[in-house]
């Protein structure tokens, strides 16, 4: 269907059902119950997921395919977001244009960047994205924020002021929509104790990461991307064999830095300020964790090592002492404390030492990120198959 | 979330209070229905605090957090009521916010804008927090503020120091208690002249954001009034760790004022540099060497140790202050943590009162209901002779009295200059008050250059 095997169909489909039902599979806990700390479907947090999903799925396919590890694709997140949030200034709150300029803004960043980076291979590549990132991350923070020609407003941020021009807004809203659906607008569903979010903003991000996904998979499956994957294996090869590689690896590299774009538009498109932050070294180094996390090179990993980071960033980080004590209040009183002192530097503001040791279990146990995981878990409930025949490795003949 | 402590006294009062109350509120309507974001249905209200837990400014986001707590506590009743009892306000009586108990919940900003929008997101959003509190940073509060705004709750600036937050990013939902940039420079620029004369030369070192370019500006503004004059202002990069190769030039450029606009560990870090350079013991143009540090607060002073000997600042409030207020926090958050609060633990307490007591006062926890309550009955500050001076006048919460000015949201209060000790007693005993600058002396209007540019619009109720 579709163009895709019986396979990735059926891994398209789960994507798809997974997303539509995302209000519902994250609120798994009745709002008032104790419980209900670890609900995560709400609509800023479901967007983050599904736009940090699309930055994932983009960074995969230059690392999981060509194995070029780039350390600095959260620039191209940063002039995604940059680019929308003056489409709004200029032109109006409609995220069309902003999405589209932010692709294309990201694109041709991409372009420069990835021509003189994919120069080298290995480790030079990753410290030339490095050092690009953070020159445009220092350009953003100080130099574009000068009064004399003001571009990104520095560590404030770049936001819509009453006072820009925005020539196309007539009497359109204020707020960030599309085509007059407004992006904050959210039906609520009270089921029982039970509270469902659906945004507009969210189901937006869904379709778009759909979207993003499909072409994804259809990259994996295309003689271009089994050409990206001998790139990975053995590029001298492919040098001897004749085939000259920089123009596949600078595709791929300009396809991921638009979907970064695309992402970073998305982000602005949510929430229309743009932070010189979202550039900084760490975001970088925050999606190439998602992607090993989830699992380099396979199709869904990304998205969830997307969602498990931003689930830890934003659920995790909020457990402070007093839920622990409140965890903990059946025990007696300085066991209480004790307890309490023992775990806490492990949640709250100690999530990501949490998110460091798992990240170090899933690289040491489970090389191939959550989705090894996964198949192990399926592996274990599924009949033992009688191993085949070929599965032997025969001698060479 | 906090621990409740039930005694007969307080369970009465609290029910007369929900009692009444919840007649008047329909509670079985789910928040769609309600004519504002968050409207606080059960008998708790939720309230956000967003501070920094990591990062360069973890320590004064962990002396707010202790502030907010002690404000919580005291809001319910328990504890022994801090600055409750010294605040010229009544309308507070230790049974919660109208009769509901004060919840509240955390979340850690990182110091960065898009983390700190993303946690208040969540506050808002899941938690249903009704009003949003802390920052550490200009930057953060700005954009904490504007989202704020959007989302249609109150926010209550914490630590933010630049002009823009109550200036050209002003919002009719966000308010600072928190002095400026202006005001320091307006605090300092008499005493500074005073004590090192009235023709030096100065020399900045200047934070490359927002915060750092406002409070140089103030400063050279009101340095120049006094017959200073700027050799050069040279930008560092935030968080840079070694400063040497900024200060190595100071020593031959003439100047013989050194002024760090730094703050948190960049400031530490850069004033024990220049102080180890031995800018202090140098005679340039015939005069001692001196340096001078704008804005000062507790945590830097302890970190930069005996270095701050002598060195000039300006801070919000002190706790060595002698009102009957200051007494009464420094002694409830002494009895609670130990050690005297900062002037970051301070100002949040005294938001979160406030915020409180205008909720009160208005009889509803409606956004535009609040705004107005904070805007006051247009009354004035004495000794301000201006048109401007209106809005709400308080007093007893450590300030002296203050007025909460309602064209810009901005809190009007004395100074206080600072100056490092010279034979401190004790880790929090390293600072001495020189001069309680009268508000007077550090009022502006709310168009004054460095303000302008902004509006604050109209308050927003949001859903």
């Amino acid at each position: 269907m579709l163009g895709l095997g019986r396979k990735d169909t059926t891994l398209f489909a789960i994507v798809v059902l997974v997303t539509v039902l995302a209000p519902f599979l994250l609120n798994p806990f009745p709002a008032d119950s104790a419980m209900a700390q670890f609900n995560s479907g709400y609509p800023d947090l479901m967007q983050r997921f599904a736009i940090y999903g699309i930055f994932a799925i983009g960074f995969n396919i230059l690392f999981g395919l060509t194995g070029y590890l780039s350390f600095g694709h959260a620039a191209f997140l940063g002039v995604g977001s940059y680019s929308a949030v003056w489409m709004f200034k200029l032109l109006s709150m409609n995220v069309i244009p902003a999405l589209i300029l932010a692709v294309i803004v990201s694109a041709i960043f991409s372009v420069v960047i990835g021509f003189i980076a994919l120069r080298r291979s290995g480790i030079y590549f990753s410290i030339l994205t490095l050092a690009m990132a953070q020159m445009m991350y220092n350009l953003a923070y100080s130099v574009f924020s000068n009064p004399a020609m003001n571009l990104t407003n520095g560590e404030t941020g770049l936001q819509v002021y009453a006072s820009d021009p925005q020539y196309l807004k007539g009497n359109g809203p204020d707020v960030t929509h599309l085509f007059g659906l407004q992006m904050n607008s959210t039906y609520e569903m009270s089921v029982a104790g039970w509270k469902f979010d659906f945004g507009v903003g969210y189901y937006l991000c869904a379709v778009i990461m759909l979207v993003a996904f499909y072409i994804a998979i259809r990259i994996f499956r295309s003689p271009f991307g089994i050409m990206l994957r001998a790139v990975k294996s053995n590029q001298h090869r492919l040098n001897y064999t004749g085939v000259n590689p920089r123009p596949y690896n600078l595709a791929a590299f300009v396809i991921s830095g638009m979907y970064a774009g695309l992402a970073g538009g998305l982000l602005a498109c949510m929430d229309p300020l743009a932070g010189a932050e979202r550039m900084q070294w760490t975001a970088s180094g925050e999606v190439v964790i998602m992607t090993i996390l989830g699992g380099a090179g396979t199709l869904v990993g990304p998205i969830l090592g997307a969602g498990f980071i931003k689930y830890f960033e934003n659920i995790f980080s909020k457990i402070n002492e007093n839920v622990l004590h409140s965890w903990f209040h059946w025990l007696p009183e300085s066991v209480q404390n004790f307890v309490v002192h023992v775990l806490s530097p492990f949640f709250g503001e100690g999530w990501s030492l949490t998110m460091g040791l798992m990240f170090m279990a899933v690289v040491i146990f489970l090389p191939g990120g959550l989705v090894e995981g996964g198949l192990r878990i399926g592996r274990l409930f599924r009949r033992r198959p009688a191993p085949t025949p070929d599965a032997a490795t025969k001698p060479a003949e | 979330m906090t621990t409740s402590r039930f005694t007969r006294r307080g369970l009465l009062k609290t029910g007369a209070v929900t009692g009444a109350a919840g007649l008047a509120l329909p509670t079985i309507f789910t928040s769609r229905a309600s004519a504002f974001t968050n409207a606080p249905m059960g008998d708790t209200v939720t309230l956000g605090f967003n501070v920094p837990q990591s990062g360069p400014y973890a320590d004064e986001g962990a002396d707010e957090l202790r502030a907010f707590q002690l404000a919580v506590e005291h809001l319910n009743g328990e504890g022994d009521g801090g600055m409750l009892n010294t605040f010229s306000s009544k309308a507070l009586d230790g049974t919660g916010i109208l009769g509901k108990k004060v919840a509240f919940v955390t979340g850690d900003t990182q110091t960065k804008s898009d983390v700190a929008r993303a946690t208040a997101q969540s506050m808002i959003q899941k938690d249903g927090a009704i009003m949003i509190s802390g920052g550490s940073s200009s930057g953060v509060a700005v954009a904490v503020q504007s989202l704020c705004q959007d989302a249609g709750v109150i926010f209550m600036a914490g630590l933010t120091h630049s002009n823009d937050t109550t200036g050209k990013d002003k919002k009719a939902n966000g308010f600072r208690h928190f002095f400026d940039a202006y005001m320091s420079g307006a605090a300092l620029g008499p005493v500074l002249a005073k004590a090192y004369g009235t023709d030096r030369k100065f020399y900045s070192l200047t934070s490359d954001y927002t915060w750092g370019w406002t409070q140089e500006a103030s400063m050279n503004k009101f340095l120049s009034a006094e017959g200073w004059s700027q050799v050069k202002d040279v930008r560092t990069p935030v968080g840079a760790g070694d400063f040497s190769s900024y200060i190595a030039p100071v020593l031959n450029s003439g100047a013989d004022v050194l002024i760090l606009n730094h703050y948190g560990a960049d400031m530490v870090n850069s004033l024990t540099q220049s102080v180890q350079f031995g800018l202090r013991d140098k005679m340039v143009n015939g005069k001692q060497f001196e340096i001078i540090v704008p804005l000062y607060s507790e945590l830097m002073a302890a970190g930069a140790g005996k270095n701050i000997e002598g060195v000039y600042g300006s801070m919000n409030w002190n706790w060595q202050l002698q009102d009957a207020g200051t007494k009464a926090f420094v002694q409830s958050f002494g009895t609670k943590y130990g050690f005297p609060p900062s002037n970051a633990a301070q100002t949040c307490y005294v938001q979160t009162l406030l915020y409180a007591d205008a909720v009160a006062r208005a009889g509803s926890f409606e956004p535009c209901a609040v705004v107005a309550a904070l805007e006051g009955d247009g009354s004035s500050l004495p000794g301000v002779d201006s048109a401007s001076n209106k809005g709400l006048v308080f007093d007893g919460l450590g300030n002296g009295p203050t007025l909460y000015r309602s064209a810009d949201h901005q809190c009007f209060k004395d100074a206080l200059v600072m100056k490092g000790k010279s034979d401190p007693t004790g880790p929090y005993d390293n600072l001495e008050i020189v001069e309680a600058t009268p508000v007077s002396k550090v009022w502006y209007e709310p168009d004054n250059e460095m303000f302008a540019g902004g509006d604050l619009g109209t308050c927003n109720n949001g859903a």
